[in-house]
Parts: C-alpha cells; sequence; structure tokens
C-alpha cells in the first residue's frame, strides 16, 4: 500500500481499529448496580399477527359470538377486567398486573391504510412509515441515531435474538442483536479475530474501515455485555422457556446498568389460521409465565418503577373466524403496556366497535405511532417529531 | 495507481458475474481484460434456458377445502425453495453467468413476493430471458406478469373504483423514480391499467368491462389511454433512462457516481432503444470501471457471498438447504424481497451480528460445523408454522470441498508467497493481509493444510465481505 500524506494522516488520527476498543470500554468502565431512576424500555413482539379479539375479550358483543361459533372465549372462561371486557384465560400475570394498577391496554391500534401482508405490515410497525412509504430504517435505530450522533454505541439498544430486526437499525447506529452474551464473548475470543483488527491499519477505503468499525464495536460490546452481566446477575427463578431465559439476560442487564435503553425481544408464531386455540394457549402461557417472573423480579429489586414494557404485533385477526377453528389476517389490534409508574391504568380507550367493520377487519381508531411517540418523548426524554417524521399527538398513559 | 491485470480480470467477473471460480484463476493474471469481457457476453448470448420447476394448479384455492389448501400452498412453498437452490446452483456454475447477474440485478428491481410458485417462475423467467435485451420489452414483459399484477394490487384495480399501488410504483420505482410525476398523474395511469388481469394458469387478460376507457392526461398526453399507451409514455422520457442508467450504476460501479460519465452512458442507453447488453457493455469496457476506487468498495450482498464463496470453493453439499438458512439469517432470501423497492443494500447488509456471522460462513463449511444460530420467522413463508423454538446445538453440516484445483494451481508458487497469492486471489481491497500476524493462526503442518487454512481465514475477514 502506498502511504500518502492523506493516508498517513488518518492513520495517525485514527489510529488501528483495536485502539478503538479499549476508548469504547472506558465509556462505561464502572461495575456498581445502577441506582433506580435509569428507565428502560422493553418491547415484546408478538409475531405472527396476534389475535387481539381473543386476547382482550369482548365478553357481552354478540357480534363476537357469532363470528366466533367455535372459538369466541366464553365469558364465564374469561379473567374478568371490566363488565365489558375479559381477559384471555391463560393471561393470569396480566390480570394480577391490571389489579395492581401495572397494566395499560389499547384497542384498535393501527395505521391508515393497512397492509396484510406479514412481512409488509411488520416493517411498517418497526420503521413507523406510512403505509404507502418506504423506509429502510426503524423508529428505534433513528431514537439511537438522535441520541448517539457522533460516539456510536450500539449497547443502547439490544435485541435478544441471532439477528437484528428493521426496528433497531438506524441510518449511522445500528442496535446489537446477542442471544446469550456468554456465546457472544466466546466468538470474540478469537484470537486471529483480534490479531486482525491489530492489523487492520485504517487506510482510504471506507467501506473496509466501516467494517473493521463495526466488528470492533461489536467484539467489545460482546466483552462489555457478558462482563458486566455477571456483576449482577439476577438470582430469581424464570420458567425454562427462551422467552423466560430472554427477559431474564434482559433483568441481570438492567441490574448491571450498561448504558442500555432499549431491549427488544420476540415470541411467535401467532399466525394462526388453524387451530388456533391451542397454539394461542401455548404462547401465551409461555408470554404469561416470563412477563410474571420478570415483573416480580424487577419489583423485588426495587426496579419496576424504571420499566415501560410494550407489547405489538404486525396486525390483528379477523373478526369472523375461518372454517380450521382459525383466524386469517386482520387489521387493527390491542396492545399491553406495563410498568409500575403508569399515569393511567386499564383499559384506556373504548373496546373495537364490532357493528362499524372495516371490510370484515377491526377499524384503526388510534396510530400506534401516538404510542410510540409517547414513549420517545415521556419515557425516553428524545423528541419524537424528528425520529418519526411527523407529529404525533401524545397519549398519556406516562 | 492502476490494480494488477489479475484484480481487474477479477474485477470484471465480481461485478458482471459472482466472482472467479477455481478452475479458472491461473488464467487470470494472463487473459487481457477486454477478452474476459467477451467470453463473458458471449456465453450470455447462447439460448436461454427457463426453470421448469412450479407445477400448474388449476384448482382456485377456493374451490378446495382446508386440507388440500393447505396442501397446495405446502407445495407450492418447496417449489420457490427448489427454485431458489436451482437458481443459486445455476450461479455457482457460471454459465451464461452475466446473463444470471443482470437477471439478479432485476430481481432486486422489479421486486415482488408471491406464495405461488408459477407466478415466481414466470417473473423470475421473464426477467433472466429479458435481462440482456431492451429495457422496453422487459418492462412490458414485468407489468403484465401474474406476480406483479398481484402483488402491486392491479387485480383490485377497477373502472369507478380505481387502486393506485400499481400505476404509482411502476412509475416511483421501475421507470421515472420519485419527482419526476404529480399524484395526478398516478391517479390518471391507475385509470389506464384498469383491466389489466390474469387467469389462474398465470396468462395476462385484458378485461375490457373492467377498464375505464374514458379520457385521461398522463405525464402531458392525453387521450382515451391504456395501459399499454401509459408504459410507452413513460419509455419516451429521458428520466427513466436516468433513472435506470444510475441505478444499474450504483448496483454494478460503485456508491460514488461519476455525474459525467453517468450522463453518457445514460444518452446513449436512452438513443440506443434502452439496449441493455449495450450499456452494460460500455460500463464494463470503459477505463472509469477499473479505477481503483471503484475497486473492492461495494459490500457482496448475502447471495453475491455465498455464491463467490462456492465459485471458490467448489464443494458438495450434503444439506442445500443450509443455503436458505445462510440467506434468511443474512437478510436476502431470493424471491422474498423486503417489499417493492427491493434490497436495499451496501451497509444497509452489515450489522454486528450479520457481519460475524458472514465471516463465520467459510470457517463452517470447511470445519463441517454449523453454530446453533436462528433466522427470524417469516409467517409470509411459514403460514406460522416456522419452528421457532427448534434452536439446536452445533449441526454437522455435511459439506466436502474440493481443493485439489487450488493445491494443483499453486503448486509452482513457493512457500513464502503462497499467502499473498491467496489473499490477492480472494481480497479486492488495496491492502494486503499482515503476514506475521496471520501465520500465526494458520496450520503449517503441511503445505496442503497451510493452504487450506489460509483460504479459510483470509475469507473470514472484513475484506473478504467486498468486491
Amino acid at each position: 500500500m502506498l502511504i500518502n500524506r492523506k493516508t498517513f494522516i488518518r492513520t495517525g488520527s485514527l489510529a488501528t481499529a483495536s485502539m478503538m476498543i479499549p476508548r469504547f470500554l472506558q465509556a462505561f468502565e464502572h461495575t456498581a448496580s445502577v441506582p433506580a431512576g435509569n428507565k428502560v424500555v422493553v418491547v415484546i413482539q408478538l409475531s405472527g399477527g396476534n389475535d387481539g379479539l381473543n386476547t382482550i375479550i369482548p365478553v357481552r358483543n354478540d357480534i363476537y359470538y357469532r363470528e366466533r361459533q367455535l372459538l369466541g372465549i366464553k365469558r364465564s372462561e374469561a379473567l374478568p377486567l371490566t363488565d365489558e371486557a375479559g381477559l384471555h384465560p391463560s393471561l393470569t400475570a396480566f390480570r394480577a398486573l391490571h389489579e395492581e394498577g401495572h397494566l395499560a391496554m389499547y384497542n384498535g391500534v393501527g395505521y391508515p391504510n393497512p397492509d396484510k401482508s406479514h412481512f409488509r405490515s411488520m416493517d411498517i410497525w418497526h420503521s413507523a412509515s406510512d403505509s404507502n412509504v418506504i423506509l429502510h430504517t426503524g423508529w428505534l435505530g433513528r431514537y439511537l441515531d438522535a441520541k448517539c450522533a457522533g460516539s456510536a454505541r450500539p449497547t443502547k439498544a439490544l435485541e435478544v435474538d441471532d439477528t437484528l430486526s428493521l426496528a433497531l437499525k438506524g441510518e449511522q447506529v445500528k442496535g446489537l442483536a446477542v442471544t446469550d452474551p456468554r456465546r457472544l464473548f466466546n466468538a470474540s475470543g478469537d484470537a486471529w479475530l483480534k490479531s486482525q483488527m491489530a492489523a487492520h491499519h485504517a487506510h482510504e477505503e471506507a467501506p473496509v474501515d466501516y467494517l473493521y468499525k463495526t466488528m470492533a464495536q461489536t467484539l467489545s460490546s460482546a466483552e462489555y455485555i457478558y462482563r458486566q452481566s455477571r456483576h449482577h446477575p439476577t438470582s430469581a427463578s424464570y420458567p425454562d422457556t427462551e422467552l423466560a431465559k430472554g427477559l431474564k439476560t434482559i433483568a441481570s442487564l438492567i441490574y448491571s446498568e450498561i448504558d442500555t435503553k432499549v431491549y427488544y425481544i420476540s415470541l411467535g408464531s401467532f399466525d394462526t389460521h388453524v387451530n388456533q386455540d391451542a397454539q394461542q394457549k401455548r404462547l401465551f402461557t409461555e408470554l404469561n409465565g416470563a412477563v410474571k417472573a420478570f415483573t416480580d423480579d424487577l419489583k423485588a429489586n426495587g426496579r419496576f418503577n424504571d420499566l415501560l414494557l410494550f407489547t405489538f404485533s404486525e396486525f390483528g385477526r379477523r373478526v369472523k373466524q375461518n372454517a380450521s377453528n382459525g383466524t386469517d389476517h386482520g387489521k387493527a389490534n390491542n396492545m399491553f403496556l406495563i410498568s409500575g409508574a403508569l399515569k393511567k391504568q386499564g383499559l384506556l380507550n373504548p373496546l373495537p366497535d364490532l357493528s362499524k367493520l372495516d371490510d370484515g377487519d377491526i377499524a384503526h381508531t388510534l396510530d400506534f405511532r401516538q404510542v410510540y411517540a409517547t414513549v420517545l418523548e415521556q419515557w425516553l426524554d428524545t423528541g419524537a417529531e424528528g425520529i418519526l417524521g411527523k407529529k404525533f399527538g401524545m397519549l398519556d398513559f406516562i | 495507481m492502476t490494480r494488477s491485470l489479475q484484480t481487474r480480470n477479477q474485477h470484471l467477473l465480481w461485478r458482471a458475474g459472482f466472482g472467479p471460480s477455481a478452475s479458472t484463476w491461473e488464467t487470470l493474471a494472463d487473459i487481457p481484460v477486454k477478452r474476459m469481457l467477451k467470453k463473458l457476453e458471449e456465453e450470455s448470448r447462447a439460448p436461454f434456458v427457463p426453470f421448469n420447476i412450479a407445477s400448474v394448479t388449476t384448482e382456485a384455492y377456493g374451490m378446495m377445502d382446508a386440507m388440500a389448501r393447505r396442501e397446495a400452498q405446502k407445495k407450492s412453498r418447496d417449489e420457490i425453495r427448489d427454485m431458489n437452490l436451482a437458481w443459486i446452483d445455476r450461479m455457482v456454475s457460471g454459465e451464461q453467468m452475466l446473463r444470471e447477474k443482470m437477471a439478479f440485478f432485476w430481481h432486486g428491481h422489479f421486486a415482488a413476493r408471491t406464495q405461488n410458485s408459477l407466478f415466481t417462475q414466470l417473473l423470475v423467467n421473464t426477467i433472466r430471458e429479458h435481462a440482456l435485451t431492451d429495457f422496453g420489452t422487459l418492462l412490458r414483459a414485468v407489468s403484465k406478469s401474474p406476480a406483479m399484477l398481484a402483488f402491486l394490487n392491479n387485480q383490485q384495480n377497477r373502472k369507478q373504483r380505481p387502486n393506485e399501488n400499481f400505476a404509482r410504483e411502476v412509475m416511483e420505482l421501475f421507470t421515472l423514480g420519485r419527482g419526476q410525476y404529480t399524484e395526478a398523474d398516478v391517479k390518471e395511469a391507475a385509470r389506464a391499467f384498469t383491466g389489466w388481469q390474469f387467469d389462474r394458469e398465470g396468462v395476462f387478460r385484458f378485461r375490457a368491462n373492467f377498464h375505464d376507457d374514458g379520457e385521461k392526461t398522463v405525464l402531458g398526453v392525453s387521450g382515451k389511454l391504456t395501459g399499454d399507451d401509459v408504459i410507452e409514455i413513460l419509455l419516451k422520457k429521458p428520466e427513466t433512462a436516468a433513472f435506470i442508467t444510475r441505478k444499474i450504476w450504483r448496483f454494478f460501479v460503485s456508491e460514488q457516481i461519476d455525474e459525467a460519465q453517468l450522463k453518457n452512458l445514460s444518452v446513449k442507453f436512452y438513443k440506443s432503444g434502452y439496449d441493455i447488453a449495450a450499456l452494460m457493455h460500455d460500463i464494463f469496457a470503459a477505463d472509469f470501471f477499473f479505477e481503483p476506487r471503484h475497486i473492492g468498495c461495494r459490500i457482496k450482498s448475502p447471495v453475491e457471498l455465498i455464491v463467490g464463496i462456492r465459485r471458490i470453493l467448489p464443494m458438495q453439499l450434503g444439506k442445500p438447504d443450509i443455503q436458505l438458512l445462510m440467506q434468511r439469517v443474512l437478510g436476502q432470501v431470493l424471491f422474498y424481497p423486503p417489499n417493492v423497492a427491493g434490497w436495499p443494500g451496501g451497509k444497509d447488509w452489515i450489522d454486528g451480528a450479520s457481519l460475524m456471522y458472514r465471516m463465520q460462513i467459510p470457517r463452517m463449511v470447511a470445519s463441517r460445523e454449523m453454530p446453533a444460530i436462528r433466522a427470524k420467522d417469516d409467517d409470509d413463508q411459514e403460514m406460522g408454522m416456522g419452528k421457532r423454538y427448534e434452536r439446536r446445538a452445533m449441526r454437522p453440516l455435511d459439506t466436502r470441498i474440493a481443493w485439489d484445483q487450488h493445491f494443483s494451481s499453486m503448486a509452482k508458487v513457493k512457500r513464502e508467497d503462497l499467502l499473498t497469492a491467496t489473499a490477492s486471489l480472494l481480497w479486492q481491497t488495496a491492502n494486503l493481509p499482515d503476514v506475521p500476524s496471520l501465520e500465526k493462526h494458520l496450520d503449517v503442518s503441511s503445505r496442503e493444510t497451510y493452504i487450506q487454512s489460509s483460504f479459510i481465514r483470509l475469507m473470514g475477514s472484513p475484506e473478504y465481505q467486498l468486491c
């Protein structure tokens, strides 16, 4: 390689990629458990299109029982919420949270001109775009861009999974996907990768530098997450499910206080075209057990007030069940919001009007981006308009 | 500084195809680039061989009972999967590589998702057949393909209640690009496309009773316009040539655009009547194409990465399905583009997890071990039947790499030059590996293991992600 003056200056100032690691790590080198007050968001994505009508059940609605001859959940089986509404029988922990005033629910959440493809609708929820606009970045990724400009830190938003969702991809900064901090840490222990980084000198080819920078950040983040999560591992017991394991990891990270503000995790598949009952029950049992263990854990450690957990799904399902005891793709859906610091609790808006359907589907009465805007402004202390591209009315649940 | 002849030949092979193959690399330092290009062009002029994998289901899903419908849907998904692997194999084979690379580009440009294997097959055969002919023919054929008409809701686009989706994307993504038309143009064009439908066998049908035959004005042209008229109006606009040429430049040359060169190319493309083969020749034969700044600057897409690995490391795959998992984990599954805009590409391919996985693939293939990794569900493909939680531990991978070709090609290379020779084959970037530090991680027990471990290490690097 020819060393010209420009290369020399850049090499001198940027040094090598390996030198970025200590500097990167110095930024958060402290081991004390974080004091209460550092707010975090946990997003649980219910992939596949959860049937919201069998989640928050309109137990006095004749249309519901008429259209759900076999799938309708009887009033006597639903866990009572209000006179009008009950919860799916498997969601006992949600019922208990409701009793304590730690659960809020929105109905009819969606967006104009809904799309019924899983992939496209999920992208709309991830990117927070209008349905006829295609964005390559996610709303949390743009939050990272806004927060981390200049100091790219992938640990600010963590997804507990093997691959990274669009929601966490920003233009400049991307969140980090990690299922098992230990496994990622072990991969980062590969001597070859380390020597490669040490040998890499910043040169003029921007794409290579970008890759080395991403690699350096990933390896140092892995090491950092792994080390920190071992300082304050939670001792609470969790069910032996994938989701519960993920939430347990998240709890340990919350106590260890790395600088993470957003955790993201998914459960699925809720795409219940066939024999919905068994599939939804199995998934809700997993969801219920994991959320119970997690919220109990955070309460016991005095951090429940710092948590805002919410669920969403890319769409709801048709009101009328199909011939296979399942339901097909629908439109608007409900969302659960859980926190020790809710300002408003319970059902925050009316149940869907089943007599005014949008071509057989629940019409949206609340734009999901109002929830995002509220989370960004009220919980993450960040201007929402720049991230969402336009102004959305604030809600008052936090 | 001009790059070596070998690097320039490899540059051409990566951009006009899927990279050098194990069997040809000895000659890369000798063949003039022009001759390499001529060879690629001649091969792709050979008769086109369509895929013939999808079965034709003439029975409507609506007429089947639930079980029969599920089975038909599963069969369709399996056929799309088989077509995916068949296309990958074809890219690996190097037969008509320029045609397949061009078709791969058009697949991202004319991006559609359908669960119907027949429609998928019709569309991929259309873009492969016309990949190098002229853009007008390609555009007309794609616009009348059932996959695109269905994906963009034109079945619902009818007189009195138009659906604008198809008309909008034809203008925004396929021809003019945003900002070159008004909302009124979209509305009027949507009226012109009413009645463009297809039947169950995927044959295009113009249904006159759904067509709005009134007066319309699109981009300043008025009359009782039909869909065909609108396509011709769009092709008459030089902006269409400019939009397509820019996209081709970004895909085949670089994210860095030389506006003057681009303008020349696009004017010539327009004047030629949208001759795609001629445009590609003008790019690949030009001096600017070989400027050092354009070499090794492009992040390979997941499909390019997988195909490139198989070309340079010829291997038997006991379970070819592993390539589907790789595509899913890395974010590019053939026939399942994320949306009508196709794959964004570039830095979008890279995040911490995807980069680490990309760098592990060569080692996985060589060590025949697949780490426990899970792709995200795609319910459009899985219909809720995805085995989300079947995460197995390290799995054995039934792969066998044929190394003999490399051992014989390298026979005359001195031991101390082996690493550099291998790097110049595998890395298109200007930098060379740091030999002393790399050597510590190589298996030096024999010349063969030294070569093997050099390949695997050099391919498991950030540099190898670029072409």
